[in-house]
């Protein structure tokens, strides 16, 4: 039986004061209710805890976190699982900008679309590999930086028709991972030197496995994702800006 | 003044040559005979005594470029000041008494090259940049969009807009404006003063910068006419091979009405650098001294260079921008208001501290106004009356960095002019003696022996190296105060702050104090 | 320094809401602080305030002059100075209340006036636009010479109230919940380096327009003296101040249709312009030569209201959040979503606006007295980044 919060007008402090002295006692399950723009839930949290919240938390939700699951039934603002280091986020909805900023391990699946700057500077070390995957479209500057780790983009279930699946500046500075998108990309969209590649057949079973979850999470038909074609974008260096200096 | 007599005697002490600037040390153990700094000295101050078989050095005419130092393959040769030294003066330094020497030597004007050489106060050095904190967010430009891109040309003060097919659209063409890539533009150096090797390596740094190089008043060589989208052609006072086919070959024109280095006076290339392919390009027979007057002689009022403007205009169509460029002088912003509402498309200030090939001493030294405090005055001053938009802004003279360039555009231009840098690219060692026509170093120079030394395809890979780091300088420190374009930098003293500058300095460059 | 004057600037970083009714039905003055109330966090307590339209529907035909003072003979320079230059009808006190945390708060006071133009110049200026450049001029007059008098709003039919304090307490102060408007704005703010000073506070006004940011204007200095070319001198110390001009400038006095003035302020890179079909490009082009010197840089999000519309713009890179979403009629603007939320439970529809990419709300035509409208395209079907809402 999950541990019932109604938020309701309960500050952030409080409510992550609470939280914390539950799993303390042992609580493992929450169920957090009106939820609306509390920030820093769960964050720095280290147990193997599950969290459903419903309404649209505040900005960095599950920051730092090493561990708890957070089922999101809403939109979540921005800066969800800054630098998050182990666990999953499932946002049912969309999410805000720089999502995933400097990640080095765990899961965040987006159901829908996601902001600027998402998996801004991910990174993976040993067997820490963070992956991000979006079922909507993304904003400009989608894995800049990005040093490691895994995106997947599929632009299906986006509520903006108008807009193309990502931004401009598309992995720009990318010096590690891989960026995987359903269908095309131009490469006027894509950032300097970087070009998109065919997939393996490691890259297709890697593709499967993680997207099997993410159907798992949603609901969905993963034969009806893989019907497109994916490509991927690698760097093209893991040193792009070594001629940069003059001594 | 009455004629000299001349003294009958055979022999008169010339005081100046007792005293060289420079001593020529040979390390004697390092020394291999082989002669390359015989060769490769210009000035002839290694000899070779052929019956002896040995080295020796004739320090008097050690100009101090160092080529026979870089080029002797044991590096046996380093070139020193000259150590011996006269008795401590605070008033009566070295260079003053050596001067004198040289003229009553001589007679004549001192005589020398590049830009201002007083330690009057660099405004540069006392001027710092700010940069992004917490409160807003610095910019990665390796990352981000970061862009340099101007456009020089008359603005309209507003824009007007209709719909045509439901889509906004413009209802009246821009006035004709020229794009530059990055900021910086190579100043006028006629062909005569550098060599047509540097006039090459220029025109290709700036097709492949996006940006301009100027031909100087010497006119237009016939193999660089393809690079003619990016260059400007001048037209000075001595009109030197100006014809029509030279006005339409670039995409701008710039009247010379003076030079930081010489306000005020007008240009003199001698005789024996009037080579063949020169006199050709000048169109003046070879070996006949180019002079440029002082004033253009068909503009000794504003009104008149209004009716230059506008001669140049008809006779190109109104397809071509007029620059006009001028030496800042005391009254700089107020002739830079004549200038525009003269009908210039683009106002150049030179400062103090410009270069040049040959000027007199006393012009290069102490004619003019730093181009810092010019360039405040006469922004403040057009904004003031309502017409900067009217024509652009470029500045130049004493650039050194990118961080200059920045400060410039901070305090108001638009763009800007450099020329010794590029010629430092080049190998340049700041000789000063230009005016001799012998660089060693094959750049300021039109000997077929010497020019050879500085192949184009080397001068045009040094200059686009340059200026290739100083734009990425320029896009890091931009990013760094957290603007990702040139224009939000433009005029933003904000983004100045002066260290040890008194009142009166700072209120004309329209800057705080850093701590204010 | 008196050379220096204006050079100085705050930095701030903020909460934003806003909501329009596009009927011009009336929303009370609670719904706005709930809004505001909800983002608290972004704020530190030295500045808030709020923009509300339709509010004086009885005296719509003049400005509403809200004047703050440091002291009493600073009010009388002003009505002296508009004894003069204008015709006052009406004037009184602002109303308000003692607050717990509003300690020495300044004088404020409303005077609802009509321009007084001499001889000829009567005839020929009366009721027309003109009156617009005449109060410009007045409120940059009282500004700059007299000491202690801010003019923290000049529209007609709206207002502008804002001080120091957390929004609750502000909202207090003023009596917010007596109002109502068929606009409203509202600011959090979070100085960093602070006066302390209430004329620093959001919004910043000029005639109706009036502007809340949340972000620091790196592009300030180049702004401030584009502006001073055309005679608005910047007297408030805050970044923000510019772009209330700016709009002056470029929508109501260079005639720029709004799209083309967000694209002014926010425009598209070069690289997305050498992209653009020609004419498009040509367009980009010149409004980037021609305004660049009004271009925004740094990261901002911006609210901006007239009489007649709502309009939110983020910055080229989206450097600071921006969230939309509608209900019915009503269409809200805010830093976060929970902001909206606290207000509109279920919307219709929540989007994030796009970088450099304006919504523009207007209201239904003829809805309200001296309505304005500034969208003069079709939108969306530009390629520049510009877009009209509703899609």
């Amino acid at each position: 039986m999950a541990t019932e919060i109604d938020a309701k007008d309960i500050h952030y402090r409080d409510l992550n004061r609470l939280l914390r002295a539950k799993i303390e006692e042992g609580e493992r399950e929450f169920l957090l209710r009106n939820i609306n723009g509390q920030r820093y839930i769960a964050a720095g949290v280290s147990e193997k805890v599950r969290l459903e919240i419903y309404g649209t938390p505040g900005l960095d939700l599950g920051a730092f976190m090493r561990g708890p699951e957070i089922i999101v039934h809403g939109n979540t603002q921005d800066g969800t699982g800054n630098t998050m280091d182990e666990g999953k986020i499932v946002v049912h909805g969309m999410a805000g900008d720089v999502l995933g900023y400097a990640m080095r391990g765990g899961k965040i699946h987006v159901y829908s679309d996601v902001g600027y700057r998402v998996g801004i500077h991910m990174k993976a070390y040993m067997d820490k590999v963070p992956v991000i995957v979006i079922g909507g479209k993304a904003g400009d500057f989608l894995g800049e930086y990005m040093a490691g780790g895994i995106i997947i983009l599929l632009g299906m279930f986006s509520r903006y028709p108008e807009r193309p699946i990502a931004g401009i500046y598309l992995g720009t500075g990318m010096h590690g991972g891989t960026i995987y998108v359903r269908g095309q990309v131009s490469e006027t969209q894509l950032g300097l030197g970087l070009k998109p590649h065919k997939l393996t057949e490691e890259d297709e079973a890697l593709l499967r496995k993680h997207l099997s979850e993410y159907c798992e999470d949603f609901n969905l038909d993963l034969e009806e994702i893989m019907k497109e074609p994916f490509i991927k974008i690698e760097p093209y260096t893991h040193r792009p800006y070594g001629k940069l200096y003059a001594y | 003044m009455g004629e000299k007599k001349t003294t009958k005697k055979k022999k008169v002490p010339q005081w100046a040559s007792f005293f060289p600037d420079f001593i020529i040390e040979r390390d004697p153990e390092k020394c291999i005979n082989c002669r390359i700094c015989v060769k490769e000295c210009s000035y002839g101050a290694h000899i070779w005594n052929a019956k002896k078989k040995e080295l020796s050095e004739d320090h008097t005419k050690c100009v101090g470029c160092h080529r026979c130092e870089a080029m002797c393959p044991t590096r046996a040769i380093v070139i020193r000041r000259n150590p011996s030294e006269f008795r401590e003066h605070a008033v009566w330094t070295p260079w003053f008494i050596k001067n004198v020497y040289k003229q009553a030597d001589q007679g004549g004007v001192l005589l020398t090259s590049t830009g201002c050489a007083v330690p009057f106060r660099n405004y540069f050095d006392h001027l710092v940049l700010d940069a992004c904190q917490v409160t807003n967010p610095p910019i990665d430009p390796l990352r981000e969009p970061m862009e340099l891109r101007t456009y020089l040309g008359p603005k309209p003060d507003a824009l007007e807009v209709e719909i045509k097919d439901g889509r906004f659209r413009l209802k009246e063409p821009l006035p004709r404006q020229i794009k530059l890539e990055v900021p910086i533009m190579f100043a006028a150096m006629s062909y005569g003063a550098i060599s047509l090797h540097v006039h090459q390596g220029l025109a290709r740094a700036a097709r492949d910068l996006g940006t301009l190089y100027n031909t100087g008043e010497g006119g237009l060589h016939a193999s660089l006419y393809e690079y003619g989208s990016n260059t400007i052609v001048q037209c000075a006072s001595g009109r030197f091979g100006l014809h029509v086919d030279y006005l339409n070959a670039g995409v701008a024109i710039e009247i010379k009405i003076g030079q930081g280095a010489k306000p005020g006076i007008g240009g003199h290339l001698p005789g024996e650098k009037v080579t063949e392919e020169i006199s050709k390009t000048r169109m003046i027979p070879v070996g006949a001294d180019a002079i440029s007057p002082a004033p253009h002689h068909d503009i000794y009022s504003i009104e008149d260079l209004r009716g230059l403007i506008f001669a140049l205009k008809e006779a190109t169509e109104y397809k071509k921008l007029v620059f006009v460029k001028i030496a800042a002088v005391h009254n700089v912003a107020a002739i830079a208001s004549g200038i525009v509402r003269a009908g210039a498309d683009v106002v150049v200030i030179d400062g103090l501290k410009g270069g040049t090939g040959a000027a007199p001493t006393m012009f290069r030294d102490y004619i003019g106004i730093p181009i810092e405090l010019a360039v405040a005055a006469v922004d403040q001053r057009l904004r003031e009356e309502g017409i900067r938009n009217r024509a652009s802004l470029v500045a130049s003279g004493g650039i050194r960095s990118s961080a200059d360039v920045i400060k410039l555009i901070a305090l108001g231009a638009d763009a800007v002019y450099i020329g010794t840098p590029a010629l430092i690219a080049c190998g340049c060692t700041m000789c000063q003696h230009c005016f001799t026509g012998k660089c060693p170093w094959g750049i300021a120079t039109n000997n077929p022996e010497l020019i050879k030394r500085l192949p184009p395809e080397v001068a045009y890979e040094k200059i686009y190296n340059l200026v290739h780091g100083w734009a990425h300088e320029m896009k890091e420190m931009l990013g760094a105060m957290g603007l990702n374009s040139i224009e939000s930098l433009r005029a933003n003293r904000d983004k100045l702050r002066a260290v040890g500058l008194t009142e009166t300095e700072m209120k004309i460059l329209g800057v705080k104090h850093a701590g204010e | 320094m008196e050379f220096l004057r204006g050079l100085s600037k705050d930095i701030s970083g903020c909460g934003l809401s806003g909501v329009i009714h596009r009927k011009g039905e009336l929303i009370p003055g609670e719904i706005i602080i709930k809004s505001i109330c909800c983002q608290e966090e972004r704020g530190n307590g030295l500045g808030a305030g709020f923009a509300a339209y339709g509010i004086y529907p009885d005296l719509a035909d003049y400005y509403a002059l809200h004047v703050m003072a440091d002291h009493r003979k600073a009010l009388e320079d002003v009505e002296e100075l508009l004894a003069h230059r204008t015709y006052i009808t009406h004037e009184e006190p602002i109303p308000t209340r003692r607050t717990p945390g509003i300690e020495d708060p300044p004088l404020f006071k409303r005077y609802f006036v009509k321009p007084k133009y001499e001889g000829e110049a009567r005839e020929l200026c009366a009721d027309t636009e003109d009156e617009d450049d005449y109060m410009v001029s007045l409120v940059m007059e009282i500004n700059t010479k007299i000491d202690g008098a801010y003019v923290i709003s000049s529209g007609k039919n709206m207002g502008a109230f804002k001080g120091v304090g957390f929004p609750h307490q502000i909202a207090e102060f003023f009596r917010i919940e007596e109002y109502k408007a068929y606009i409203w704005t509202a600011h959090n703010r979070f100085p960093t380096n602070t006066p302390g000073w209430w004329g620093g506070a959001h919004p910043f006004t000029i005639l109706d327009w009036s502007i809340v940011h949340n972000g620091e204007i790196s592009s300030y200095g180049t702004n401030r003296r584009y502006l001073e070319m055309f005679g608005y001198h910047c007297t408030l110390l805050t970044d923000t101040e510019v772009v209330a001009y700016l709009l002056d400038l470029l929508i109501r006095r260079h005639r720029l249709p709004v799209e083309v003035a967000c694209l002014a302020l926010a425009p598209p890179f070069w690289e997305e312009i050498d992209r653009m079909p020609e004419e498009e490009r040509e367009l980009c082009t010149a409004v980037r030569a021609v305004y660049g010197g009004a271009m925004l840089n740094g990261p901002f999000a911006i609210l901006f209201a007239y009489n007649g519309g709502l309009v939110g713009l983020n910055d080229r890179v989206k450097l600071r959040p921006l969230v939309a979403a509608e209900k019915g009629d009503l269409v809200y603007m805010a830093s976060e979503e929970a902001a909206i939320r606290a207000i509109c439970p279920d919307p219709d529809r929540v989007w994030a606006p796009k970088a450099g990419e304006p919504v523009i709300v207007e209201l239904e035509p003829g809805v309200i007295p001296n309505q304005r409208s500034y969208l003069r395209g079709q939108g969306k079907r530009t390629e520049a980044s510009v877009c009209r809402y509703p899609g």
